[in-house]
């Protein structure tokens, strides 16, 4: 079941446009900055955006600061919210069910398929973003944040801590998103409920008055896998982003098992 | 082969099915008939598992229902139901591998077989959503069959098809029923069941009102089907057993139409046709079933 799920998702021409598309977005960027050679100021626009002229080896990280604030949630939240709500607007739940595949096996199929989807764009955007940062900005000895010098073992290194920590935080958005799609049979209503609850968190996150709710907020430590290229790296923000998502994968995975093993399929 | 006891489905306030004592046996060709929103729906989803019940219980194969029991069913539920954008043959297999039971080595060549069983084996590598409605009704046919199951469940398994498809589907059925396959058939087009099945079970507002062996639902009503061009003289002779008239003759009241036969001649009557009425299947379920429920008055 697990193979036919990621079978279905690799054939899927949608899985291949919208990692295109994400992956198409900082490129689009990087060649505006290479012909016009201006870069934001220091300190504005998106993270790491500023010093990616002096070095492309930065760029997977400036992509990823890129997509993440909307474009790759909502390609999750997408994805997430079809795989069972899509099945069964489309009917075919039912005959999974019957065939029989087992409730729980059929979820977890479906997170199996959506957490490698989202690992897999957030993968070729920061590869692309490799590819096409060091093609245009030529690569460097890459400097922190904190203005040392990295090695380029430690680079590599970080900039796969960076990629494994989107894809974590992505897949807090799956959850909520795959637990959604649990209770209707509407995809589009599923993702929109999970988008619903991002642009909620990320007013929130924002407005000073809610500093009381912001720890517990889902966007809240997205962003901080800044700090993995600080030196020393700041952990703090980042294993509070790890533990914070944790608890929202765990809670939504586990609701949306408790929904679909007792619920009435009537689709 | 399918036992229910006392099994009772309440949504809400509403009770869509309430105590339904249904029994399958093996070899059967079994109708379940009833108006729309009689339930039929709601019992075939229990009896496959995806509905739970409220109350009482399921037995499939003389065993709990479960995996085991699901693994050896064939199902057709509402209409079949494919991915549009992968051709039929990719379906069936994704089905197959998708669940216990289907063995590798054979699969091709189970799916070749249920295509040309269901008359689909010439199919092209066309999506799905470019078929037809009848050539999905089709397909939907064969991926219930593509593990050879023991009992076969189809909730109208002929929409869709025309006059030429119902008749292919009819006649697949009753040879997969002669190979050992029990059917169960849900549907509320009469004629279907009638032509079809020999057991018959009919269910309105969600109580079970019938359930007998189709011989039984065709009764003899004791009235002789009298076709004569001499309906005054026959009239005459045969008086107050005289129950209703047709448009070419007499309906009679007698226990032996070879009897009437031998009187009227006797009287010089001519006598162009003579029949043993039985009651048809259709008499019989409206009169247990009362309006369908879909039918709003006011």
């Amino acid at each position: 079941m697990i193979g036919v799920e990621l079978g279905k998702l690799l054939r899927r021409p949608r899985t291949w446009v919208s990692i295109f598309l994400l992956a198409a977005l900082p490129t689009v960027v990087a060649i505006f900055l290479a012909a016009s050679e201006i870069a934001p100021r220091p300190g504005t626009g998106p993270a790491f955006l500023a010093a990616v002229l002096e070095n492309g080896a930065l760029y997977p990280a400036a992509a990823l600061a890129i997509v993440l604030p909307l474009f790759l949630p909502i390609a999750v939240a997408v994805v997430a919210g079809d795989a069972v709500a899509g099945e069964a607007q489309d009917g075919t739940l039912r005959y999974l069910l019957i065939r029989p595949v087992g409730r729980t096996r059929l979820l977890v199929a479906k997170m199996i398929s959506v957490g490698s989807y989202t690992m897999l764009a957030v993968a070729v955007v920061a590869a692309v973003a490799y590819v096409v940062g060091t093609q245009l900005f030529g690569s460097a000895a890459l400097p922190s944040v904190s203005g040392t010098q990295l090695s380029t073992g430690s680079a590599t290194l970080r900039t796969v801590l960076a990629v494994l920590y989107v894809a974590w935080s992505m897949l807090g958005v799956a959850a909520v998103a795959l637990f959604l799609s649990t209770v209707t049979d509407s995809p589009l209503g599923a993702a929109l409920g999970a988008i619903a609850l991002l642009i909620t968190s990320g007013v929130l996150v924002a407005l000073d008055s809610a500093a009381s709710v912001q720890p517990y907020l889902p966007t809240r430590y997205w962003l901080a896998f800044i700090d993995l290229f600080r030196e020393p790296v700041l952990t703090r923000d980042l294993l509070r982003g790890t533990a914070l998502q944790a608890v929202y994968i765990a809670v939504f995975l586990g609701a949306a098992w408790a929904n679909l093993s007792t619920k009435d399929i009537t689709s | 082969m399918i036992r229910t006891t006392a099994l009772t489905k309440r949504y809400g306030a509403v009770t869509a099915v309430q105590d339904l004592d249904l029994h399958v046996r093996e070899g059967d060709r079994f109708g379940f008939l009833g108006p729309n929103g009689s339930g039929k729906t709601t019992t075939v989803r229990m009896l496959l598992g995806l509905v739970l019940p409220t109350s009482g219980s399921i037995e499939l194969f003389g065993s709990r229902i479960g995996k085991q029991a699901l693994a050896q069913i064939g199902a057709l539920v509402e209409g079949p139901a494919f991915t549009g954008h992968l051709c039929g043959r990719t379906n069936l297999r994704l089905s197959d591998a998708a669940g216990p039971g289907g063995a590798r080595s054979t699969r091709r060549h189970r799916i070749e077989e249920v295509l040309d069983q269901v008359g689909l084996s010439g199919v092209d590598r066309r999506p799905v959503k470019a078929y037809s409605l009848g050539m999905r009704q089709r397909l939907g046919l064969a991926s219930a069959l593509l593990r050879r199951p023991r009992l076969l469940v189809l909730d109208e398994p002929t929409n869709g098809l025309d006059p030429q498809g119902i008749r292919e589907v009819r006649e697949l059925l009753l040879e997969l029923n002669r190979g050992g396959t029990t059917v169960l058939l849900s549907s509320h087009l009469l004629s279907e069941v009638e032509a079809l099945c020999t057991r018959i079970a009919v269910l309105d507002r969600g109580r079970l009102v019938l359930q007998d062996d189709l011989s039984a639902f065709r009764a003899l009503t004791g009235l002789v089907e009298v076709r004569t061009p001499d309906v005054l003289r026959a009239g005459a002779l045969c008086g107050d057993r005289v129950e209703g008239r047709l448009a070419d003759g007499l309906l009679v009241r007698h226990h032996d139409p070879g009897e009437l036969n031998a009187e009227l001649v006797g009287a010089g009557i001519h006598v162009v046709g003579l029949r043993a009425q039985r009651r048809t299947l259709e008499a019989a379920v409206l009169e247990a079933t009362g309006a369908g429920s879909d039918r709003v008055a006011g």
